[in-house]
């Protein structure tokens, strides 16, 4: 067996083993790793978003487990001190040996620290670690502390710097950009769309200054200045350098291998160095000349070295390595691909520039106009994909190139599908995924969706720049073997919901598992079949959500809406908005005595949140004991049935409102549908009960009521339609009861009434005749069914308390009485809110 | 008490790996094919009763996404053969078995061995 030492886990170290584990020859060697920093492996690209969430787990690209569940022996905390060649053994900083066969260096780099003058002072940061962010850290609250109008500069205006720069903003420091060039990322941008870059970072803030060379850093002991020349300085509290990365090459150069004059351990194309036993890889490895500072490089490079360990040396780095990169920095998107800058000589460029938007567009096209060279997008990089995709692989563009940035509908047009795409283009750059092995993964069966071709393929797992190709590619090839997408609710049924329904009520089915015995695909269930069926035989038989607590969603499982923390909100019913003193004063009384926040909800009723799960049993006692039900805030049910106050007191009313509100919300309440059901009724047709914006909504008119069905306000507002005209109040129960019980056999899942209608073959005129003119001769049953649904409704809270096997669930925890202790409330306006989230 | 803090209390415990069963309370004192939370000295760990694979299983309950303990509230089912628990917040669902998060990229949830003995539920700690 063959022993390969690994030295430096970082990404491109990290990536060596994942993609070395990955080889049926892994079993030939034993790797050992080590790390000078006292963590596993972690995404550096991201590190920016240690800041929002000071989550260091969330960037390990894999926790330490699965070095040792893969035979990786992982060491860290232990920097390597000395390669000694001859003997092929190294040391480390504990003086320990270690042999090797191949040697890997995957170092990385270092934060280049300009020699100005005063660079040691306190305040001072680099930025590269996730120690050096701690540092930040605890720095920034001391200076907050003493000044809440603390500013920081960041030294360097190119990727990293600007990454710092929101780092800067997260950790609430008056952010300042300084860059010696005369505009931003001078590496990769050109001078227009810097200017663009520049005055969308300042409109959210950040302060550029430009051209400034820094001679020295002001202060005693700590940082309180920057100084550019005579007279020109910047006051700031903290600096965070960001001016470039210099390779580790320390070990290498010691060692004797040949380096380039800028640092850096030179290797050919098998990623050899100078000695034929030792590999570089990553920001260390000095290749055609040049360091490449980007993780899909350092990922080839690591591809490139497990082949030639294992003996495939015929794989090699290619020669023209692609530079291209999108980002989103602060929020702003911001992509350059191929030659972003270009001169005259080689090609014409097309640009789209508008400033009050803040996008930029620019792409070199050849001479002769049919090839795209590269290009640079700022504010809006939504077509990166397709245009990089279009260079790489050198595909034909249209006859008027302008096409490919111009807006859609400007004389720009959708143009090229990703079908067209040659099956080697790559389509994920930082896992080398082609199209072809996308298309693959679904054509050879191995993945059914996105989620398997992402689990498959690993496209998209790394920048996830490319998610939007990938899902196209994925709809595109499904599309193209004629599979079909189907409307069975999960993999463990291949029925839909009215399928579904039918054989309920057929069978006379009780539980979820008569169900899924009798009817399922050997599966056991999942979140989505579950609630599902339990609807339908709370629709059908009108089962209570206690009866099969188990397979209820969230929120009907403990019958109150769970919020963000964990706790729950209570919401009794209040049929038609009409409460007396004494119940009102008696919601405060209860909410003042469970420290509960209070607020009106948009369907007028009152909601109590903050309650723990041990609570809810006890709110609710005190709201039964005060004549309240449950409000079923929390099912697809009924909700509200908002009214205004109609002729009983008002001069304009034509029909008593809120006594007929208040009748229909009895009638219906408890219900359960596909979706919240809610109803609104007005007096006259100033509709002040915005009834046409419910599910179904009456509008009292000369000779009786107007009766509106399917509109809903939220994401997608309908206004509902005109179902009967002047009709009795005997009339709108009927028509009602008809059309919901329609609604509720045949709706899909999570289908509002709009959408349903929507969906119906012949519209409109069909419902009328199935509900009025009883075309489908169905209304005697559905009158009957729904009757039979409102003869056997029972408070569901009033039947929990008062059963002491279903009071069981209400008890964070099931081996003793204590609350969760992990609730952490802060105040808000004389109430209290959940601590806000940080992840 | 920072993320990090909370979520270092929980690591994966493999059968091996136990020299402690602690034992948590009743078996039917858990719903049939769902879970509870248990109180372990300042662990809450949810246990499942899987009863339609004849199997109990257990994890942390706190969720990693938004950090909140309620994991045991979820309700559970399978992926492709695979247990699973959705997360009763944002249905993110994780393997019971191996604590992978199947529809995401969420670091796994940390899984503990379980025990039946006298209608007791023990769940399995390596102190």
């Amino acid at each position: 067996m063959k022993t390969i030492l690994v030295i430096g886990n970082g990404m491109v170290g990290y990536k060596f083993c994942e993609k070395f584990v990955t080889r049926e020859e892994k079993d030939n060697f034993k790797l050992i790793v080590f790390g000078e920093e006292p963590r596993p492996a972690y995404d550096r690209v991201h590190l920016s978003e240690f800041f929002s969430n000071q989550d260091a787990k969330a960037l390990e690209m894999a926790p330490a487990a699965w070095y040792s569940q893969n035979n990786i022996e992982l060491i860290v905390d232990e920097r390597v001190t000395d390669i000694n060649r001859t003997e092929k053994t190294i040391t480390t900083v504990k003086d320990r040996e270690f042999a090797y066969d191949y040697l890997v260096m995957a170092t990385g780099s270092s934060p280049f620290v300009p020699p100005i003058k005063g660079v040691e002072k306190e305040g001072v940061f680099v930025y590269r670690t996730i120690e050096d962010l701690e540092g930040m850290l605890a720095y920034a609250a001391k200076i907050k502390a003493v000044n809440p109008n603390a500013k920081a500069a960041v030294l360097g205006g190119g990727l990293l710097g600007l990454e710092a720069g929101k780092a800067v903003m997260d950790m609430g420091l008056e952010p300042h950009i300084v860059e010696f060039a005369p505009k931003l990322m001078p590496r990769q941008l050109d001078s227009r769309s810097s200017k663009v870059l520049q005055l969308k970072l300042e409109s959210i803030g950040l302060t550029i200054h430009l051209s400034k060379a820094t001679n020295q850093i002001l202060g005693d002991d700590k940082i309180v200045g920057m100084e550019f020349g005579e007279d020109d300085h910047l006051d700031v509290d903290m600096l965070i350098i960001s001016a470039g990365i210099r390779p580790r090459d320390e070990l290498g150069r010691a060692a004797g291998l040949d380096v380039g004059v800028r640092g850096g351990v030179v290797v050919d194309n098998a990623m050899k160095t100078s000695d034929h036993n030792i590999y570089a890889i990553g920001e260390i490895a000095l290749y055609n000349q040049m360091i490449y500072g980007l993780v899909a490089p350092g990922y080839d490079m690591a591809e490139v070295a497990v082949n030639q360990i294992i003996g495939n040396t015929d794989v090699v780095m290619d020669k023209e390595i692609d530079m291209s990169t999108k980002l989103k920095l602060i929020g702003v998107d911001v992509a350059s691909f191929g030659e972003p800058f270009m001169p005259a000589s080689k090609g014409h460029s097309i640009i789209f520039e508008n400033k009050t938007q803040h996008l930029y567009k620019r792409i070199n096209v050849s001479l002769d106009g049919k090839k795209l060279l590269g290009g640079i997008l700022i504010g809006e990089a939504a077509d990166y994909s397709m245009l990089h995709q279009i260079y790489l692989n050198s595909m034909p563009i249209p006859q008027d190139p302008a096409q490919l940035i111009l807006p859609v509908g400007d004389g720009g047009a959708v143009f090229g599908d990703v079908m067209d795409l040659p099956d080697e283009a790559q389509v994920c750059s930082c896992e080398s995924v082609s199209k072809g092995q996308i298309c693959g993964a679904i054509e050879s069966g191995a993945a059914t969706d996105l989620t398997g071709v992402v689990a498959c393929t690993k496209a998209g797992t790394g920048c996830g720049g490319c998610k939007p190709m990938v899902k196209d590619l994925t709809e595109a090839t499904l599309k193209s073997l004629g599979i079909e997408v189907n409307d069975h609710i999960c993999e463990h049924f291949d029925f839909n919901r009215q399928e579904l329904y039918s054989l309920i009520q057929v069978k006379e089915y009780q539980t979820f598992n008569e169900v899924l015995d009798n009817h399922g695909n050997g599966g056991h269930g999942c979140e989505i079949c579950k609630p599902v069926i339990a609807s339908l035989m709370a629709s059908i038989n009108a089962d209570t959500a206690n009866k099969e607590y188990a397979i209820q969603d969230s929120n009907d499982r403990f019958l109150a809406n769970i919020q963000r923390n964990g706790t729950y909100s209570v919401v009794p019913r209040v049929p038609g908005g009409e409460i007396t003193p004494d119940k009102l004063i008696a919601l405060g009384v209860i909410a003042k005595k469970y420290d509960l926040y209070t607020k009106i909800t948009g369907g007028v009723r009152v909601d109590l949140f903050g309650a723990t799960l041990n609570q809810l049993p006890l709110i609710w006692k005190d709201l039964i004991g005060h004549g309240f039900e449950s409000g079923h805030a929390y099912g697809k049910s009924l909700r509200t049935v908002k009214t205004c106050v109609g002729s009983t007191w008002c001069r304009y009313g034509m029909d008593e409102s809120v006594s007929f509100g208040i009748q229909l919300e009895n009638r219906y309440r408890g219900i359960r549908a596909p979706h919240k059901i809610k109803g609104g009724v007005s007096g006259c047709i100033r509709e002040c009960a915005e009834a046409r914006g419910k599910d179904f909504g009456l509008i009292a008119v000369e000779g009786g009521w107007n009766l509106y069905v399917g509109g809903n306000g939220g994401a997608n507002p309908r206004h509902a339609e005109l179902l009967a005209e002047q009709i009795d109040n005997e009339t709108v129960i009927k028509y009602l009861d008809r059309y919901l019980m329609f609604y509720m056999r045949t709706a899909k899942p999570l289908q509002r009434t709009a959408a349903w209608q929507e969906r119906l073959e012949g519209g409109m005129d069909y419902l009328k005749e199935v509900i009025i003119d009883d075309t489908l001769d169905i209304v005697a049953d559905l009158e009957k069914e729904m009757q039979t649904l409102v003869n056997k409704f029972e408070c569901e809270w009033t039947q929990a308390i008062n059963n002491p096997e279903m009071m069981k669930r209400f008890s964070h925890f099931v081996n003793n009485e204590e609350e969760d202790d992990n609730l952490v409330f802060v105040p808000m306006r004389e109430q209290k809110m959940p601590e806000p989230w940080t992840s | 008490m920072n993320m990090e803090e909370i979520l270092e209390k929980y690591d994966t415990t493999k059968l091996e790996q136990v020299n402690f069963w602690f034992k948590a309370a009743s078996v039917k004192d858990f719903p049939i094919d769902g879970g509870a939370c248990v109180k372990y000295k300042d662990r809450q760990i949810a246990v499942f009763n899987f009863a339609r694979l004849n199997k109990w299983y257990a994890c942390q309950n706190i969720c990693p996404h938004k950090m909140e303990m309620v994991l045991s509230r979820g309700m559970i089912g399978d992926d492709k053969g695979i247990p699973k628990v959705a997360c009763p917040l944002h249905k993110k669902t994780f393997s019971l078995e191996d604590g992978e998060n199947l529809n995401g990229d969420l670091t796994p949830i940390a899984t503990f061995p379980v025990k039946i003995e006298n209608n007791f539920v023990y769940i399995g700690f390596s102190e």
